[in-house]
């Protein structure tokens, strides 16, 4: 019942809206991953970022699409804690991990080891509109203990334009999607950041962007 | 389905799938003879193939799925524009209210209303726009954020608006109805640019603005002009009610038009520093990289036909 919900969600809610309302321009579509396990990692700016990545991917793929979202935000209040992890199908991640007991990349590791395919935004939080933030290092404690996942690197610009943080006013603008190369487990988490960081970077200089003040 | 368009339309739709055919299989014969792939060709010829499947649904069930279609093409065309040009975080909600105005304007030339229709976006708009941005309070760029807002808004929904406006016009004065007058202006927008586009590449040397377009030759403008002028001459009184001499000036009306649209948006894309306005349409670049000629022509053409007969 509920994964029918989700399924109607996502293709009558969420799919007009992000292909019709906003417009995607996309490069390199054939890079994303067809099958799990796989992380997408993605820069953050708006709540539509999660939207616009699940279109991306075909509808038979949404039982297996995991976004990781934050624990304290999404499950703050009953009603938005089950919509979150009913309709959206989130795993809740504690971002404060200081001083915690349990493994707080459990829940990742079990999706990875169902053959899920994760959202993840390294930066943490949606952070100032249209500005790309440094990637945390959580995603290299992943690559490290799945070292056969494959990790593609997304770059969106636009939907912090379109609906930024503190507003809930949608105001249309073409979203640009550019999507890297898969990067593995380097066997360091330097050089895995670096990687990281360097494919998100170039991919954010490929386009040329009006400015935004 | 087809209850909506008059025989002369559906005759005249049936000679561009002819042309789209015919195209098509001269693209064929070059790759087959050459072994060359003649990719951005073949792939222009197959967005050519969509967009007029779309535009023949979009005629040919019922005037009012027009004028959805053509409000629809307005929005894509409006948010390229924004999203190509930079704006302000502070204009946010100015700009949602500019997307509120597409829809109105279309519903005036929906009912045919056409004083509200000619004053809405130039007058009404026009003040709200600044109006909004004060309450918002953000003084830094007004002027050109005021500015590129409402420029936007007249090119991408008030010009294009005209030849939804097209579709209300009475039926009694003219057989073929709204749907040949629409067909007229698009056909021959679209073939002129071809035409433009085809003569430049055979022929072209001397450009006729070199700083903004050194590929928009004098050779192209004219051959566009002669190719299309018998087009215009044969078709006019079946689709219009204008005469074979009348017809012959909307058509240069057109011609010229369409090039004046066509290199004022590629002045913009130069200025803002982009070679497409998007990537919707393989092949062709943006939305308004297609409608740009008709940003031009709708309202010439529109006011020409209107000040003649109506």
């Amino acid at each position: 019942m509920v994964k029918t919900l989700r399924f109607l969600f996502f293709l009558l809610i969420v799919r007009p809206l992000v292909l019709i309302v906003l417009g995607l321009n996309v490069r390199r579509r054939q890079q994303l991953p067809s099958q799990g396990p796989a992380v997408i990692i993605a820069n953050h700016n708006s709540h539509l970022d999660t939207m616009v990545l699940i279109s991306l991917l075909p509808l038979r793929l949404l039982p297996k699409l995991r976004p990781v979202a934050a624990m304290d935000y999404f499950l703050s209040n009953p009603l938005l804690a089950w919509f979150a992890t009913n309709i959206i199908g989130i795993i809740p991640l504690q971002r404060k991990v200081k001083g915690s007991r349990n493994d707080p990349l459990a829940g990742i590791i079990e999706a990875l080891d169902h053959e899920e395919i994760l959202i993840l935004f390294p930066e943490g939080s949606r952070g100032k509109p249209e500005q790309l933030g440094r990637f945390k290092t959580g995603i290299a404690h992943i690559a490290q203990r799945r070292p056969e996942v494959q990790f593609v690197p997304v770059y969106m610009h636009g939907l912090g334009m379109a609906l930024p943080k503190g507003e809930a006013l949608l105001v249309p603008f073409f979203c640009d999607v550019f999507v890297g190369s898969a990067l593995l487990w380097s066997g360091d988490r330097n050089s895995f950041m670096q990687s990281v960081n360097r494919q998100i970077t170039d991919l954010a200089s490929e386009g040329s962007f009006p400015s935004w003040e | 389905m087809l209850g909506n368009i008059s025989l002369s339309v559906t005759w005249a739709l049936a000679g561009v799938y002819t042309l789209l055919l015919f195209s098509t299989l001269l693209v064929t014969i070059l790759r087959y003879r050459s072994g060359k792939d003649y990719q951005e060709l073949g792939s222009r010829i197959n967005s050519w193939w969509v967009m007029v499947v779309i535009f023949t649904f979009a005629i040919a069930v019922s005037p009012t799925i027009s004028i959805i279609f053509l409000a629809f093409i307005s929005f894509l065309a409006f948010k390229e524009f924004l999203s190509m040009i930079p704006t302000r975080r502070a204009d946010r909600r100015v700009i949602f209210w500019a997307f509120i105005a597409i829809p109105i304007q279309f519903y005036w030339a929906a009912v045919g209303w056409y004083g509200l229709f000619i004053i809405f976006i130039p007058v009404y708009m026009f003040l709200l726009i600044p109006a909004r941005m004060v309450l918002a309070g953000e003084t830094e760029g007004f002027l050109k954020a005021a500015g590129t807002l409402h420029w936007g808004l007249m090119t991408t929904v008030f010009s294009l608006s005209h030849a939804a406006y097209l579709l209300a016009l009475p039926n009694d004065i003219n057989v073929a109805g709204g749907a040949g007058l629409l067909f007229f202006l698009v056909f021959l927008t679209q073939f002129n640019d071809v035409a433009q586009y085809t003569w430049g590449k055979l022929f072209g040397k001397h450009p006729v603005v070199p700083k903004v377009s050194p590929k928009k030759t004098q050779q192209g403008l004219a051959g566009g002009l002669v190719t299309t002028l018998f087009a215009a001459w044969l078709i006019a009184p079946y689709l219009t009610p204008l005469s074979h001499q009348q017809a012959l000036m909307a058509r240069l009306l057109i011609g010229l038009g369409g090039f004046l649209g066509d290199v004022v948006i590629s002045a913009i894309k130069r200025d803002i520093g982009v070679k497409d306005s998007g990537s919707l349409i393989p092949g062709h670049g943006g939305i308004m990289d297609r409608v740009d000629s008709l940003t031009f022509t709708a309202p010439l053409f529109f006011h020409f036909i209107y000040y003649l007969h109506y």
